[in-house]
């Protein structure tokens, strides 16, 4: 078992954000959290990477508590890449990749041979190499989000949380992205946005609903109109792809007038 | 990256000649390098004293010191901008705008008039300096950090106000002054002005910007890091909270140094830190140490502009650097706009 979540729990102030949450992500597993805008899927992410500070429950990190590690410890098994952030400073692509090999530095050391061959193979895979000298405000929506993804292949975990990755991006974009996810070949959790993305990418997918896991199973098992209504409170109709063979989830809104 | 700062090593010790043969009085720079050079314990015996005694008189005892000082006030006061931008993660902060400097002389001006921190004995205008430029650091990144997150609006405003109250304490302070030497002295100081530098202002000033440069190289990486987002940088490895604290004591002590010997000088924590990004980009080992020497540089010549342009009489260099350095930061205000 890569990550165990038992019974998470998240207050703002008294205000309870996300409730008695378990997950459970095996070895090499793509588990996708959905669920509608609010429904706690950042603040899940959140909890995990120690931006905020749960209330309650338990979580294990290949069966080591992950709140007893430090940060340096934690970085070294868990990337993270959120959604493109504004960033009011000047760095090159290369040096924010750079940026990934931070847990592996004690103070005072450079930058290695071997780290500049981490980097560069970071920025080959994500295809990205020729930009290395580029600043990084002067590139687009997904190209950011590639470079944030290159950093964190820099950091060399095998387990990504992703923060809705996609988001605000075009769907060349989106399905790229998560592609070189895939490939990666790593553990990963994934807040994700689109239904028919969750369902084409995702092993597992735990639904979330006003903070609390409503269900959870393969795409097959979750993504049924019946819940899909329940969640979102739109009616769809769920088949399976001839070519792809994965779910496809069409939406039927009230507007159509289909019976 | 070495040819640049060894190129800036040699730009400063140049500055450094000229500007100390620069003056009411000028002395001519090889005459100056000669007076310095023997006063170097090796090389003395190469150099015999070929100069008149009032020219070593205001070399070594009046212009030498002063353009020191000048070099580590300048220092200083770039590096702390440096500081205060990673803390705030943004390039408009400043010891000067977010009310800092102001803070430092509240606290000194109560020290100066009143002697309450006398109990630290020589330190003891440093120590109260640093004290209240620590207060105004920690009250004005609380004040602005909203669910987490430093809301610039917000943070202006709240260095606004703070300069306000601090300005409005230290008048109340010198209003209520005991002795009109103590007021008299404390008004020319607050001007802001490197007049009246002796050998002994300078050491512990250089002691702070040495120990705290060696600390922000040290977490050079923790600094590009926390430019990324708080919780990016905690997600790299970096204990966020610790860095925080590390980066306002930091700039809390050189700011209350450099201030209780140079009183307040503005604008150069916003300038130099910009001048040099836009030369070697973001990545704070560049930064750092081109941006100590670069403010080195520019205070030593502004500090020159400050005794020439209405010789005899001297200008404060606070007038000079807000005269620079406010039209640059209102540029910086409309350009970023769009940013936020």
């Amino acid at each position: 078992m890569k990550l165990q979540v038992e019974n998470l729990s998240f207050a703002y102030d008294q205000e309870p954000v996300i409730e008695n949450i378990s997950i459970t992500v095996k070895k090499g597993e793509f588990v996708g959290l959905i669920g509608p805008n609010g429904s706690g899927k950042s603040t899940i992410l959140k909890n995990l990477y120690r931006a905020l500070q749960p209330k309650g429950g338990v979580v294990k990190l290949d069966g080591d508590d992950l709140f007893k590690l430090n940060y340096k410890q934690a970085a070294k098994k868990i990337g993270v890449v959120g959604q493109e952030n504004s960033l009011p400073f000047d760095f090159t692509v290369e040096e924010i990749v750079a940026m990934g090999r931070s847990p592996y530095k004690k103070i005072f050391d450079g930058d290695t041979l071997e780290d500049k061959e981490i980097i560069n193979k970071s920025l080959a895979y994500m295809g990205i190499a020729e930009m290395a000298k580029r600043n990084y405000l002067h590139l687009s929506g997904g190209e950011k989000q590639r470079v944030l993804l290159a950093r964190a292949i820099a950091q060399q975990t095998d387990f990504l949380l992703l923060d809705e990755p996609t988001n605000h991006l075009d769907i060349g974009y989106q399905i790229q992205i998560l592609d070189f996810v895939k490939n990666l070949k790593v553990t990963v959790l994934a807040a994700l946005h689109d239904l028919n993305l969750a369902a084409m990418y995702c092993n597992r997918l735990y639904v979330l609903k006003n903070g609390c896991i409503y269900k959870s199973g393969t795409p097959e098992e979750v993504l049924t109109p019946e819940i899909i209504y329940d969640v979102y409170g739109i009616r769809a109709d769920v088949s399976v792809h001839p070519v792809t063979k994965k779910l496809t989830i069409t939406f039927l809104p009230g507007s159509l007038n289909i019976n | 990256m070495p040819a640049i700062i060894l190129l800036l090593i040699l730009a400063a010790v140049i500055s450094i000649i000229l500007a100390i043969g620069l003056g009411p009085v000028s002395v001519p720079p090889a005459t100056v390098a000669k007076i310095i050079g023997s006063k170097i314990p090796f090389c003395k015996d190469y150099f015999s004293p070929t100069w008149a005694k009032v020219d070593e008189n205001i070399v070594w005892g009046l212009r030498f010191p002063r353009v020191l000082l000048g070099m580590i006030v300048g220092s200083s006061l770039s590096v702390t901008g440096v500081a205060m931008q990673a803390l705030v993660r943004n390039h408009l902060a400043d010891p000067f705008i977010l009310g800092v400097s102001s803070g430092a002389s509240a606290t000194a001006t109560l020290g100066m008039l009143f002697g309450v921190f006398s109990f630290f004995g020589t330190y003891s205008l440093s120590i109260s300096a640093f004290i209240g430029a620590a207060i105004s650091i920690m009250i004005v990144y609380t004040i602005s950090r909203v669910r987490g997150r430093i809301n610039i609006p917000q943070l202006l405003l709240s260095g606004v106000a703070l300069s306000m109250i601090m300005d409005a304490i230290t008048r109340i302070i010198t209003l209520s002054a005991p002795n009109a030497l103590g007021l008299h002295n404390v008004t020319y100081w607050l001007s802001g002005s490197l007049a009246g530098a002796k050998w002994g202002y300078l050491t512990l000033p250089a002691a702070t910007i040495c120990l705290c440069m060696v600390i922000l190289m040290a977490n050079h990486r923790a600094l590009n890091a926390l430019l990324m987002g708080d919780e990016t940088a905690g997600t790299l490895g970096f204990n966020v909270g610790r860095l925080q604290k590390m980066l306002v004591l930091v700039s809390s002590l050189m700011a209350g140094t450099t201030i209780a010997v140079s009183g307040t000088v503005g604008f150069v924590g916003l300038m130099v830190p910009h001048i040099t990004r836009l030369f070697v980009g973001s990545d704070h080992k560049r930064v750092l140490p081109v941006c100590a020497l670069l403010g080195g540089i520019l205070v030593v010549w502004v500090d020159v502009a400050a005794r020439l342009i209405i010789a005899p009489e001297e200008l404060p260099l606070g007038v000079l650097t807000a005269i620079f350095g406010g039209p640059l930061f209102i540029w910086l205000l409309k350009r970023n706009t769009s940013k936020w």
